[in-house]
């Protein structure tokens, strides 16, 4: 009889430890959603080129993260992407004539929509667009760059 | 209860082939309620084989098995279990469940079968253990055990049923000639005392002509001698005389089938 | 020659069938156990998981700090030394977790079943139960397969947390990198799906490496070299599975997460 208590109380640590492991992995190393189930608003904004961008990926201001972006999608007709994204209700103060440019965390990091502040007295607004966007930076073309301009140097040295 | 002229088990014309080695052929036995019925013959011709048979762990691929005239082979699930409750069975090495103390071993029909209580199955369990002779080893584990004690526990375990049949399973080998002499004594004793029928699988044939009350000799497959030990002793038939009185060569012959010696010394036996 | 191909097929089919069905029977079993032999699964749970729980943390926790190393050291290259914490738990949560700790339940608790059963079976054991009108597939077989299906996801677990503290011991107390940096990168990227992408997965392989161990001991050959055998194969064949599973299923994972 003692083994079995022994037996079952182990059995009980064991599965509270992996349940409290559980627990920790879910709650503690996702951020969840930083919006957590706050109210939102949409807006969208359109990109010639919106490079890795997906959905979720955070809508930053000043570095704060404030939105996320909901949507990526082509628009056939004229031919660029749309990217639907909500922000939280709380900021609701935006300026109209924001300027949203697709930007890299770090230099091999996930890609992120920043804002930058317009000085307008019109607010963003559900439904509005952005109209001031910048595309993202994509690298091979600034290698390219690069090695066309050094390329050119090279041969200038020679 | 059923009438008691009928036999307890019928093997009729039983056929059984394992890979492409045929077992039997042919077989017929017949097991009488109340006696003690030896199974002898050489190793290796089946005789665990046949008990499985006896018990539906195998299905013989012709004839019958029947038990209380009942073809067993007809039985489901549930009914073969219930046929099951009223067999106990001794193995070769006792087979005791190696993860539970002596007393849990013999408590695990009990504790499986019935709802008695704690304080009744103690009861029982002791009692049994007495029988034996092995109450002071309760609380002994398995691997604790000699061969000789393990197979009490088991014959024990088998009995906590209280069944109808006994099977033995070659419960002689490898024990020394005390505990030979204790099993001899018990087999006994359970049959007589308990008016069980039991069945021994042996090729022991002293210990077994002690005990037994009919004896069938099996070889090749089939049953080639039938009666009581001293009929079997004193027969005229080679084979019979050959086992009985353990001549190394005979019918039985002492080589295993194989290819001509000189031939196969010489390498020719390849094409 | 193509006569002996075609037979090891046809031998591999019918074994992965026989697997199968053994899976089914197993499966229908599973409500009356829990039922009625709640305390065997109670046993095995302990038996899988409580044991094994030594060596997978020893494990996770070495794992997480070489993932510290590992990480800090090259992700200096890009100045990027703040992401070692989310470099680590990406790792831990949806791969390392989960194949690190089945392969250890392989090795731990799934040779210990492979022979416990296997020596079972060839000591008469199971067939004296089936004798004393008891299942040894009820009785033996789903309470340890139960056991190490349950105990598989909070070993993983446990081995995450562990290695993420090992990873945070190396990163932050060795490496300097700051504390708030290591969570606050973490929790920025890793996502509920990414947690799940693991949870299922130890899932599957809990269920695939008991599985396994439980059948090749209960078809071992009865003798001491079956037994013998039967452990190696439990291992080699459970270490496959769960490295072809785990690609299949980081592929699938992978296409629905866009």
């Amino acid at each position: 009889m003692q083994q079995t208590r022994s037996v079952e109380l182990g059995t009980g640590l064991f599965v509270l430890l992996g349940i409290g492991a559980l627990f920790f992995l879910t709650t503690q190393t996702t951020g969840g959603d930083p919006l957590g189930g706050n109210e939102t608003y949409t807006v969208s904004a359109r990109f010639d080129n919106v490079g890795s961008l997906k959905n979720r990926a955070p809508v930053a201001m000043s570095g704060v993260t404030i939105g996320r972006v909901r949507e990526v999608r082509f628009d056939g007709e004229r031919l660029n992407a749309v990217v639907v994204f909500e922000i939280d209700s709380q900021y609701d103060k935006i300026p109209e004539d924001s300027d949203a440019s697709i930007l890299t965390a770090g230099l091999l990091g996930s890609q992120y929509i920043g804002l930058q502040p317009g000085g307008s007295d019109i607010y963003l607004e559900d439904g509005s667009e952005v109209m001031f966007t910048q595309s993202a930076v994509v690298l091979e073309n600034l290698i390219s760059k690069y090695l066309f301009s050094s390329g050119g140097s090279d041969a200038d040295d020679e | 209860m059923t009438d008691t002229d009928k036999p307890l088990i019928e093997i009729r014309d039983l056929d059984y082939a394992r890979g492409r080695k045929q077992i039997f052929k042919d077989l017929n036995i017949c097991i009488d309620r109340g006696h003690v019925t030896a199974i002898m013959g050489p190793s290796g011709t089946g005789k665990t084989t046949l008990l499985r048979l006896i018990t539906r762990q195998l299905v013989p691929d012709r004839g019958h098995v029947l038990v209380d005239g009942v073809d067993i082979a007809t039985l489901n699930e549930r009914e073969l279990f219930g046929l099951r409750k009223r067999f106990g069975m001794l193995f070769q090495n006792g087979a005791l469940l190696t993860d539970l103390s002596v007393f849990e071993n013999v408590a695990f029909p009990l504790r499986e079968h019935t709802k008695l209580t704690n304080r009744l199955i103690r009861h029982i369990v002791l009692t049994k253990l007495h029988a034996v002779g092995l109450r002071g080893a309760a609380d002994m584990m398995p691997s604790e055990l000699s061969g000789g004690m393990a197979r009490r526990v088991a014959l024990a375990r088998a009995m906590v049923m209280d069944p109808e049949i006994l099977i033995y399973d070659e419960p002689f080998v490898g024990l020394d000639p005390i505990s030979m002499g204790v099993i001899v004594r018990l087999v006994r004793r359970m049959n007589d005392a308990l008016g069980i029928s039991s069945i021994i699988v042996s090729h022991d044939v002293q210990e077994v002509s002690t005990v037994a009350d009919q004896s069938y000799l099996i070889s090749g497959g089939k049953v080639v001698a039938s009666g009581s030990p001293d009929e079997l002793h004193n027969t005229s038939s080679e084979l019979v005389r050959q086992f009985m009185h353990g001549m190394a060569d005979g019918p039985v012959a002492f080589h295993y089938a194989a290819p001509n010696y000189a031939e196969q010394l010489l390498g020719r036996d390849a094409d | 020659m193509f006569r002996e191909i075609w037979y090891t097929f046809l031998e591999f089919l019918r074994t992965f069938g026989a697997l199968q069905l053994f899976f089914l029977q197993l499966l229908r079993s599973i409500p009356i156990v829990f039922v009625r032999r709640f305390r065997l699964i109670v046993h095995q749970v302990y038996n899988a998981g409580a044991l094994s729980l030594v060596i997978v943390m020893t494990c996770g926790l070495f794992v997480g700090g070489v993932l510290g190393l590992q990480g800090h050291s090259n992700l200096a290259r890009f100045n990027a030394e703040d992401s070692v914490g989310t470099f680590a738990a990406f790792s831990l949560l949806k791969e390392l977790g989960p194949v690190v700790t089945a392969l250890l339940f392989a090795g731990r608790a799934g040779t210990s079943l492979a022979s416990e059963i296997g020596l079972m079976r060839a000591t008469d054991q199971l067939s004296a139960m089936e004798m004393m009108a008891t299942n040894p597939v009820r009785r033996v077989l789903v309470p340890r397969f139960l056991g190490g299906v349950i105990a598989m996801p909070m070993l993983a677990a446990v081995f995450s947390c562990v290695g993420l503290f090992g990873a945070h011991l190396v990163g932050v107390n060795l490496l300097g990198v700051d504390a708030g940096a290591f969570w606050q990168q973490i929790q920025a990227t890793i996502g509920p799906e990414d947690v799940w992408e693991g949870i299922i997965k130890s899932f599957v392989f809990g269920i695939v490496a008991s599985l396994l161990a439980v059948w090749e001991g209960y078809n071992a050959i009865p003798t001491a070299a079956g037994v013998g055998r039967a452990t190696t194969r439990t291992v080699v064949i459970t270490a496959i599975c769960v490295l072809i599973l785990d690609f299949m299923i980081t592929a699938v994972a992978i296409n629905f997460g866009d």
